[in-house]
């Protein structure tokens, strides 16, 4: 695999009401901001990707509007997920190792604030069987934070959910001597994976996360000296902290989102990038190492993206 | 473009106007099955699968990947479900295509569908609110007005449209999975159809359509093992490329878009083609609306600008033609939105495999030639193309 490193990171300042801002409106700073981080050009960028839900604002094709804001003429190479832009990056990682192109933009962008989550959440399940109850997402969680309780664990069997948040994020990410080029020290993605596990909670151990540990394992979170100095974790409840410490294999000694985390601010669809922008960000400022971003998607965890970032590279 | 990328297996499911027998989960996992059985597979030799469709709003599922993962085998596999408006079908086989390229993953399995009855897609795609007003009523509202541009500017005969529409059905009568087969159409029966969105009457337009397609994309070594297993040959992916610009920018040509020009430049550039007309054996073509087909044979190279229409005129796209488009009968006679650029993907390699059925292209079969897949969607903005052939690239 080449060496590709996290080497732009921009967000939002996050809002907790609806300040009137479009998703373009949101999209278009934040792309701009990263940008000007790297000293890129636009015509520079390789690849573009992003991520984003058409559910959060009910209507369909929100990322039409925002490809408008990021200046793609001449026309650009681009795609994008209907998932966190977690995945948008990964797309990104995956087609910079064609060796053909060097950079990619990645961004993501959600407004949680105009919809009511449970309703929406409750659309991503089983249609026939699940959706129709409305369990919504605080609910869902509910039932992992019993088991976890049930079977010993020290946390709250009643979750609370974090606020609903607008907010954007972008990431560039540059290979080889391009990152060396635009950042003195780039944030290396030395293992990125993803496992899905089944949709039916009634199919799984929710003590456990399956998808979470075969992700770490893929991406190497123990491999080498093992240490995490930070990892940035999409827990949108406190008891999926205690889960996932263990599924990645995190010891005490790591500080687990420093930045405030998804509790804080929680721009759907954006929250997962912003962790790998976190977590990359301790490297570039010099206050870590290595550290470790984490982004879920479904109920209880069942789609889990683990990236492990280093300040040295692997070549 | 990295290592080099085969279809080993493709699937489709039949397409009609209700599939009442079979939930979403049902849908695409008979296609993904077909999928494959044609490679000789099971879904155990899977690494990884890539979902596709259209808006979440065209069945009321939001982020559907998570419930359909049961249903595609992807427990323990990453998954990946890519939106990229109409040519989303293309964009998702590439995105497939690009984790073997860059040496990531073996064998993936991609998969794109649409169910339509579960919902209304001309509501779902009329809906801007909150935000702004719609102007337009439907995806035909809003290219009707660059086909009347497209007419102007070439100066093309009023019955070109018909035409396309009467060919692309005369194919689908080959096609055991097409949606409409009109056995008995003919320029009369077209022309007198009702006008929807002045000049396309209902006959030029495509179907609201339920289906899925899948295909088995696999790197050199599960290529040379799935033909050896199957004596099924691959189609090598020779070149592969997306492209998208805004949808509003003054200047912007939404006739000819410059986006879809340089799509199929970067894809003719990796495949070695300079002709398209010659170089391709069949080419399948998003056509949702008939005048799409001179429009696009323009976008693509295979006319000059302003004679697109010629082609269409002189019978040359058609399937006894030198250079047959939609074949399969195109999204004029099936379309699951989500899946219609993904079924080009798949008859463009199905052509050059040799296994495209009764609708053949007897030159296609023979393995010198190239196959073109081609999708576009929103605004005419978002582009995904490959060329496929059975020689490796």
């Amino acid at each position: 695999m080449r060496d590709v490193a996290v080497v732009g990171f921009a967000q939002s300042e996050h809002s907790f009401s609806d300040l009137g801002w479009t998703e373009a409106d949101l999209v278009m700073p934040v792309v701009n901001e990263v940008l000007e981080t790297t000293g890129l050009k636009r015509s520079e960028i390789g690849f573009t990707c992003s991520g984003s839900n058409d559910y959060l604002v009910g209507t369909p094709f929100s990322f039409v509007a925002a490809l408008d804001t990021i200046g793609a003429w001449p026309p650009i190479a681009e795609s994008h997920v209907e998932q966190d832009a977690a995945w948008a990056l990964y797309e990104a990682w995956v087609r910079i190792q064609h060796g053909d192109i060097d950079t990619a933009l990645v961004y993501g962008f959600g407004k949680g604030t105009v919809g009511d989550h449970v309703g929406i959440s409750s659309l991503g399940y089983d249609p026939y069987y699940l959706a129709p109850l409305v369990p919504g997402h605080v609910a869902m969680a509910g039932l992992q934070a019993r088991a976890l309780k049930d079977a010993g664990f020290d946390v709250d069997p009643d979750p609370t959910a974090p606020p609903a948040t607008d907010g954007a994020a972008a990431v560039i990410l540059a290979a080889g001597d391009v990152a060396r080029r635009v950042r003195a020290r780039p944030a290396w993605i030395t293992g990125i994976d993803h496992r899905i596990e089944p949709h039916s909670v009634g199919a799984r151990d929710l003590t456990r996360s399956d998808s979470a540990r075969q992700a770490a394992e893929r991406a190497g979170v123990g491999s080498g000296s093992g240490a995490v100095d930070f990892a940035e974790l999409h827990t949108r409840f406190d008891h999926e902290e205690v889960l996932l410490r263990r599924e990645l294999g995190l010891d005490e000694k790591t500080v687990v989102n420093a930045s405030g985390g998804p509790r804080k601010a929680d721009p759907i669809m954006a929250t997962g990038l912003i962790r790998i922008g976190e977590a990359a960000a301790r490297i570039h400022d010099g206050s870590a190492g290595r550290t470790v971003a984490h982004a879920t998607a479904g109920p209880c965890l069942q789609h889990n993206l683990v990236c492990v970032l280093d300040s040295e590279g692997q070549d | 473009m990295g290592n080099r990328c085969a279809v080993i297996g493709v699937g489709q499911t039949a397409y009609r106007t209700k599939r009442a027998d079979v939930s979403l989960a049902g849908l695409v996992r008979e296609a993904a099955l077909r999928a494959l059985e044609d490679a000789g597979l099971t879904f155990a030799d899977i690494d990884s699968v890539v979902l596709g469709k259209a808006p979440d709003m065209f069945e009321g599922v939001a982020t559907p990947e998570l419930y359909l993962a049961d249903a595609l085998g992807a427990a323990g596999k990453p998954m990946m479900r890519v939106h990229t408006a109409g040519s989303v079908g293309g964009s998702t086989a590439l995105v497939g295509t690009s984790q073997v390229q860059a040496g990531v993953h073996e064998r993936v399995l991609v998969v794109a569908f649409e169910k339509q009855s579960e919902s209304n897609a001309t509501w779902a795609l009329s809906t801007h609110s909150p935000f702004s007003a719609s102007l337009v009523v439907g995806a035909g509202g809003y290219f009707a007005p660059y086909i009347r541009a497209y007419i102007r500017q070439s100066g093309a005969p009023g019955n070109i449209g018909m035409m396309v529409a009467v060919k692309d059905r005369i194919n689908a009568l080959r096609n055991p999975y097409a949606h409409l087969k009109i056995p008995n159409i003919d320029l009369a029966m077209v022309e007198e159809s009702m006008m929807l969105w002045d000049p396309i009457r209902y006959l030029e337009t495509c179907p609201s359509s339920d289906g899925a397609v899948a295909m088995v994309l696999g790197s050199e070594r599960a290529a040379a093992a799935a033909a050896a297993a199957t004596g099924r040959r691959p189609a090598w992916v020779h070149g592969a490329a997306m492209r998208s610009e805004p949808m509003g920018m003054a200047g912007r040509d939404s006739v000819d878009p410059r986006a879809g020009r340089d799509c199929a430049a970067d894809v003719y550039r990796q495949a070695g083609v300079t002709e398209p007309r010659r170089q391709f054996a069949a080419a399948e073509v998003y056509v949702p609306f008939s005048w799409y087909e001179p429009m696009w044979l323009e976008n693509l190279g295979f006319a000059e600008k302003g004679a697109g229409w010629k082609l269409t005129e002189a019978g040359a796209t058609a399937f006894d033609g030198d250079i047959p488009w939609n074949p399969s009968g195109g999204v004029l006679s099936s379309n699951p939105i989500g899946a219609s650029g993904m079924i080009r993907f798949a008859e463009a390699a199905q052509q050059v495999r040799g296994q495209a059925g009764e609708h053949q292209v007897a030159a296609a079969a023979d393995g010198s030639r190239l196959a073109l897949g081609h999708a576009y969607g929103g605004g005419s903005q978002f582009f995904a193309m490959w060329a496929v052939g059975a020689n490796k690239p």
